[in-house]
């Protein structure tokens, strides 16, 4: 078959922008790996200063491991506080990584294809710092094994009728299938990077990550089928990670918690965070390391727009969060709702309100979204607003109880503070550790969709070079 | 090194600048009756397993199997520990309490089947193995690049360097080669 006459279309409805070749895009992606110098300054500054971050989490690690969870704000009746707010939050940021990859590989929507890796290495990351605190909440986390099934002296077993025991077994899960799906992507990358690297320790590296993967179609037919099946594997499991998150609240009988909007809202809550993590690092990355071919506006006019959808069914959640409150009639219910909106602490409900329902709003217009200083910000306040929402959900409702002898208000503590954004500087140093060291962007993945845009007749090539052309007669 | 006639060879290897060209050439040569070959290429080209005759259904089949045995072991975990060793009555819900143990057995399905589709795929894959006779064909580093091999394997029935050499260069490949078996000391 020849191939076909460019064909003029918008800019802005192409998924791989200019006139490549597989050699080009290859190129373009894996010189972030392959060459130092490409890295200035901000690169460093920012893998520096997170790692600080992160050694100041060892540090707020180490004290509550000295001291026991005292050292929190945690206090009967907040038993629950920013340690679960944290760790919602951070399993949410890690949804859109397995949304990307798995719902919208099973919808064939091809644009995925240059942000799931990314996206992927967030997941890992995001559930990495998420895992940490219930860990760290049991209070005695050298004995955290005790959360699995297993024969022990003590003949006793886990309470599987517990939401919390599923929650062990979910995120579990979650993290396990989100490092298999991850790696096996990218095998045949760190293969391309075994054959064009020169440096001989990083090529050696890369030849063993790699497992010898020669590009072989029986390899590709199986590996295929894996791929595929995985990623229908990981869409129901990511739906019943946050549904299962979700259920640790929603099966309690706690005011404000018993709810049953709270699985599919907890869902979308997270998508919507999520996308909006990807995106905060995707803008600066595709413009610092020349991306803007691949990572192209159009995938940026898409992230919003679920971003968008995202929050509108999120703020549909906080209005049914409402009506539930007065049509239950139950005194405790309508009472939260009132100290939600009127409390000490209604700051927070208003600033969710403005961070998740409001400032998202923006992203109607196409204008907007075309300016990525705006989308950022909007980013930023959804990740703020996302946080909140947790806030106002965990420790709010535990404030006012039954009996008020016992409301006591919530003041977190400089180590709650301390652990939370040392878990921020973890995740980014991670991150920056990810790009240095293996591709950001899913290479095969992109030359696939490269080719099928050829066949489609939507991608540009340049005149063929070379003696024997393998186009057609 | 070695004389061409005293090793063994591994095949005949002919290489393309487009995906194209890769299928139109395996097309070819499944026509012309050889059965044993493998394509090697960037990404995976959808058709060209039909293209060079392959079939292979096994990966799903093990990770169904795997989400089975996973569901049986969930299901088993909980009845055994919460029903048959330690029975409580939580919150009234009785002893065998089925609709609280399917979050449980729903999350062992997916871990034994992601499991065993990881670990089978990499096992059926015959990887990692560091070391085989492609790497050392004509531009073989550019197989995870930009360009699509075709290799007719010597131990095809109907191998014959000549007349694969011939059929291989009537598909217009950038070039042709030999492709030999190493020999370990």
């Amino acid at each position: 078959m020849a191939l076909k006459e460019p064909i003029n279309r918008p800019e802005d409805d192409v998924l791989i922008e200019g006139q490549q070749t597989y050699e080009t895009i290859g190129a373009a992606i894996d010189k972030v790996v392959l060459f130092n110098k490409i890295h200035n300054k901000w690169f460093y500054i920012t893998l520096g200063l997170s790692a600080c971050f992160a050694g100041i989490m060892l540090l707020a690690i180490t004290y509550l491991l000295y001291k026991g969870v005292g050292i929190w704000g945690n206090q009967i009746p907040v038993g629950w506080a920013w340690d679960i707010v944290n760790f919602v939050w951070w399993i949410g940021i890690g949804h859109a990584g397995t949304l990307i990859s798995a719902i919208l590989l099973l919808m064939r929507q091809q644009w995925r294809n240059s942000i799931n890796r990314m996206a992927e290495a967030m997941t890992i990351f995001a559930v990495m710092c998420a895992g940490m605190f219930p860990l760290l909440h049991t209070g005695r986390p050298w004995v955290d094994y005790w959360l699995f099934p297993y024969p022990n002296i003590m003949g006793v077993w886990p309470n599987f009728r517990s939401p919390l025991v599923w929650d062990v077994f979910a995120v579990s899960t979650y993290f396990t299938v989100s490092v298999l799906f991850w790696y096996m992507g990218l095998v045949p990358d760190l293969a391309t990077l075994r054959d064009r690297a020169t440096n001989k320790h990083a090529k050696w590296a890369y030849a063993v990550a790699s497992l010898g993967w020669r590009g072989s179609n029986q390899h590709w037919h199986k590996y295929e089928q894996a791929n595929l099946l995985l990623a229908g594997l990981s869409t129901p499991l990511v739906l019943s990670v946050h549904t299962t998150v979700s259920y640790d609240f929603a099966m309690s009988i706690v005011p404000g918690w018993n709810t049953t909007i709270f699985p599919p809202y907890f869902v979308a809550g997270a998508v919507f965070a999520g996308f909006a993590m990807v995106m905060l690092f995707a803008i600066p990355l595709r413009a610092r390391y020349k991306l803007k071919e691949i990572i192209t506006m159009k995938h940026i006019d898409w992230m919003c727009k679920i971003m968008l959808t995202t929050g509108l069914i999120v703020s549909y959640g906080y209005m049914l969060e409402v009506f539930f409150g007065w049509y239950s009639g139950a005194k405790g219910e309508v009472e939260l709702t009132w100290y939600r909106m009127t409390g000490e602490s209604r700051w927070y409900y208003y600033a969710l309100i403005f961070c998740n329902c409001v400032v998202p709003q923006l992203m109607w217009w196409p204008k907007l979204r075309q300016r990525l200083v705006v989308v950022w910000i909007v980013c930023v306040f959804v990740n703020i607003g996302m946080w909140l929402e947790r806030f106002v959900i965990i420790p709010m409702s535990l404030q006012i109880n039954p009996l008020p002898a016992i409301n006591r208000q919530y003041d977190p503590t400089i180590w709650d503070i301390l652990l939370f954004t040392g878990t921020i500087g973890f995740f980014t140093m991670m991150m920056m550790l990810f790009i240095r060291a293996m591709p950001m962007i899913n290479m095969f993945e992109v030359k696939d969709l490269w080719y099928r845009m050829i066949k489609r007749g939507d991608a540009s090539v340049p005149e063929p070079v070379g003696a024997s052309v393998g186009g057609g007669e | 090194m070695h004389a061409p006639e005293s090793s063994p060879l591994h095949g005949t290897v002919a290489e393309f600048d487009t995906p194209d060209g890769l299928l139109r050439a395996a097309n070819a040569a499944r026509e012309a009756g050889y059965k044993k070959m493998d394509a090697y290429s960037p990404f995976p080209i959808h058709g060209l397993s039909d293209a060079i005759g392959y079939h292979h259904n096994t990966v799903p089949w093990i990770m169904a199997l795997g989400g089975l045995t996973g569901t049986v072991t969930g299901l088993f975990l909980q009845w055994y520990t919460a029903s048959v060793d330690y029975p409580l009555d939580i919150g009234g819900k009785g002893i065998m309490s089925l609709p609280m143990f399917v979050v449980v057995m729903f999350e062992a399905t997916i871990l034994f089947s992601a499991l065993t589709g990881f670990f089978g795929m990499w096992i059926l894959n015959g990887l990692p193995r560091l070391h085989h006779p492609m790497f050392s064909a004509l531009n073989f580093e550019r197989a995870t690049q930009d360009r699509f091999f075709l290799c007719i394997e010597a131990k095809d029935p109907k191998y014959d360097p000549e007349a694969v050499q011939s059929l291989l260069k009537a598909q217009e490949p950038l070039n042709v080669s030999i492709v030999e078996e190493p020999e370990f000391e």
